[in-house]
């Protein structure tokens, strides 16, 4: 077991690192360096930089030295806490980024729990009850929203919400809890906002995990041990909820490591579209105006993130499923 | 096999039905299996009627895609009447503006006497059927000479008074194209990357295994911004258009390499490919004349399977701005203007381009779905 996780480990260090070249690449890929864009932006805004001082600039970053001497550079005040200075802010990008990053991930994880918490349910009734008007209202559900991109689902939610009920359905806070300081009150505005965004974000995972656990399921359940299981007098709920669905259960926890990537990946474009302060907004802008280290840093911080969650839902998987425990020792 | 044992008992039609599955071609037998699919045969329709549209966008449009006109902005949906009197006589209510004096927002009326009738196979802008041919007969249109104030918008036009029936064709071409081309690329990358994974084995596998388990947990969009808004603002339409399909598939190709390892893992050791090594094929020969062909139904399944990401991408890409910009038209560019709660909330139509993108996509995942139950016609 603990051979697995180190494995695991090993493997994350390394997705690590080479998401960290390509948000690396993505700082790199404008043209022009970055001292010269801050000199010019510092002087559109009327201020001078003097040349002792881009000079002293273009040490710190490395400038003009090979490209792995600049990649190192970075790296070794990243790892000082230094994530770069924001041109468009005029401040530290770890200032910009703030609570919007945690925002960001109480959407993603919220996303994924609703996924589960309807996924399981809706899954082991469609197996059980095969062929039922709910199997089929699932099923179809299912298709609508592996079919319809979220960003495309949020705007119809969003367009029905404002004529339907002429209500705002986006964002996160109320207007008057916007910039409050974090209070009881705030954090109940937050968990009242929350549903939709999750709910827009974990429609696709969800239906794709209804899919598995249904197959699955279905497998387990014609399997000799079930016959047995009943044959003892087992209550039909015991039966299944007892054998079945725990061996229906493995693959549902391994296919975290691929929903986490995409509900990160879907929250950014989802936040653009409802206006949720997660770091999706921030992302796009820091892009257009090509504020590179903010965007290149929140592109690392969201890898690392994810890659994070799938390291932990590798763990909780070895735990759950006592096979891949043996397999590996 | 079964059959001497079934011989005896099974009818006579049945055999000669049996006869008929023992001399079928594999590729007959999956088209046997695909047809008994009833949904993935209406998909196959529905995709095979999107590519038509592709190839004939000119014709299907009837006005100049990026023709704007300041007086006609944001006009309503004209729906075509198809009976007047009970005779057929397609046409369509001509729409009165005006500005309301309070909002100042141009407003528009139909007005039920004026009948602008709709002609098929009409004369409009001149265009080359199929890059080719030059035609300016369109399947409709309304007849300028005769009818001199008379319009026809069926999905209303955008801010810009441009035409969006027209201008959705042209973006279906593009959005449609963009993710054929991905797909494509993907699958070059998928083949030779899962191809050497599954035949040679050993480090290469493992190294390749490893590569795709990082690139599937990087979140992808992220990364697909970064890069695409780095293209040079100055790069004409055509170079933001390949550029676009290179970056969705850089990242798109590893589900097609998982896929074809695993049939390269499982054909490795069966009879006719070792029989084929030990005769002295050549590894190109084995590879490509032996194996290829035993899997291409998995590759071609696997393909149709993965454009429905790709169009998505595409559509979200330039959604954000990031992806094709304006001149170019795209499903994403189109619904670019339908970013704005309070404009969908007064000119809905604009939230049309979105049917299309969810009528693909739905079309491909069936449609790859049926081919991949038909893609093993021996098993089950």
């Amino acid at each position: 077991m603990l051979a697995y996780i180190g494995r695991r480990a090993l493997l994350a260090i390394f997705t690590v690192w080479a998401i960290s070249m390509l948000a690396f690449v993505i700082i790199q890929l404008p043209p022009g360096d970055y001292v010269s864009s801050y000199i010019a932006q510092m002087a559109s805004m009327g201020s001078v930089v003097t040349d002792e001082e881009a000079q002293n600039l273009r040490i710190q970053y490395g400038l003009g030295q090979p490209i792995y001497v600049q990649y190192w550079k970075w790296m070794k005040q990243i790892a000082e806490g230094n994530f770069g200075f924001s041109m468009e802010w005029r401040r530290p990008v770890t200032e910009v980024i703030g609570e919007r990053l945690w925002l960001t991930v109480v959407v993603a994880v919220s996303a994924l729990l609703l996924t589960w918490v309807l996924a399981l349910p809706i899954g082991i009734y469609s197996a059980v009850r095969q062929y039922s008007i709910g199997d089929y209202a699932a099923t179809f559900v299912g298709f609508i929203g592996l079919a319809v991109p979220n960003f495309l689902l949020a705007l119809v939610l969003l367009y029905l919400g404002f004529t339907l009920f002429n209500a705002h359905i986006g964002g996160l806070f109320s207007p008057e809890l916007q910039d409050a300081p974090w209070s009881l009150a705030r954090v109940w505005d937050l968990l009242k906002h929350l549903p939709i965004p999750a709910l827009i974000l974990g429609l696709a995972g969800t239906a794709q995990q209804i899919r598995i656990m249904r197959a699955n399921l279905l497998d387990e359940l014609r399997k000799p041990y079930v016959v047995t299981a009943r044959s003892k007098g087992l209550s039909e709920p015991r039966v299944i909820v007892k054998y079945p669905v725990r061996m229906a259960l493995n693959p549902f926890a391994s296919t975290i490591g691929y929903t986490l990537p995409y509900i990160v990946s879907g929250s950014i474009i989802v936040s653009l579209v409802l206006g949720l302060p997660t770091v999706g907004p921030l992302l796009l802008k820091a892009l257009i105006s090509q504020d590179m280290f903010l965007a290149g840093t929140i592109v690392l911080l969201l890898g690392i993130m994810t890659v994070i969650g799938t390291l932990i839902s590798d763990i909780v998987l070895v735990w759950i499923d006592p096979r891949i425990r043996l397999e590996d020792t | 096999m079964a059959l001497a044992a079934d011989a005896g008992r099974v009818p006579s039609v049945s055999t000669t039905d049996q006869q008929r599955i023992f001399v079928a071609s594999q590729w007959q037998l999956m088209w046997w299996r695909f047809r008994k699919h009833r949904v993935a045969v209406a998909s196959a329709v529905v995709v095979a009627g999107f590519y038509l549209a592709v190839l004939g966008a000119e014709f299907l449009a009837y006005s100049d895609p990026n023709a704007s006109e300041a007086q006609r902005s944001l006009m309503p949906p004209q729906p075509i009447h198809w009976f007047d009197d009970g005779r057929f006589r397609p046409h369509v209510y001509g729409l009165k503006g005006a500005r309301d004096p309070k909002t100042f927002k141009r407003v528009y009326q139909a007005d039920p006497r004026q009948k602008i009738p709709v002609r098929f196979f009409a004369q409009g802008f001149e265009y080359r059927f199929l890059g080719l041919i030059p035609m300016s007969r369109h399947l409709i249109g309304v007849d300028p000479a005769r009818d001199a104030a008379g319009t026809i918008f069926l999905l209303g036009t955008d801010v810009q008074g441009r035409d969006l029936w027209s201008r959705l064709m042209y973006g279906t071409r593009i959005s449609l194209t963009i993710g054929l081309l991905g797909v494509t690329a993907s699958l070059v990358l998928g083949v030779v990357l899962g191809g050497l994974s599954g035949f040679y084995g050993g480090v290469t596998d493992t190294v390749i295994q490893r590569i795709i388990e990082i690139l599937r947990s990087i979140p992808t969009i992220p990364l697909w911004m970064g890069l695409a808004a780095a293209l040079p603002r100055d790069w004409s339409i055509v170079q933001v258009y390949f550029a676009i399909t290179v970056i969705i598939s850089l990242l798109g190709w590893t589900e097609l390499a998982r896929v074809i390892r695993g049939r390269f893992l499982a054909l490795r050791e069966e009879d006719f490919v070792v029989s084929a090594r030990l005769v002295g094929c050549s590894q190109m020969r084995t590879i490509f004349v032996h194996m290829v062909p035993s899997f291409m139904s998995h590759i071609i399944a696997a393909t149709t399977l993965a454009l429905p990401a790709m169009i998505i991408s595409e559509t979200a890409l330039s959604f954000l701005g990031l992806g094709l910009r304006p001149p170019a038209i795209s499903w994403g560019v189109l619904l670019q203007q339908a970013q704005n709660v309070q404009t969908v909330a007064i000119s809905p139509w604009l939230m049309i381009p979105a049917v299309p993108v969810i009528i693909a996509v739905m079309a491909f995942n069936f449609l790859g779905d049926g081919l991949r139950d038909a893609a093993d016609p021996y098993g089950r």
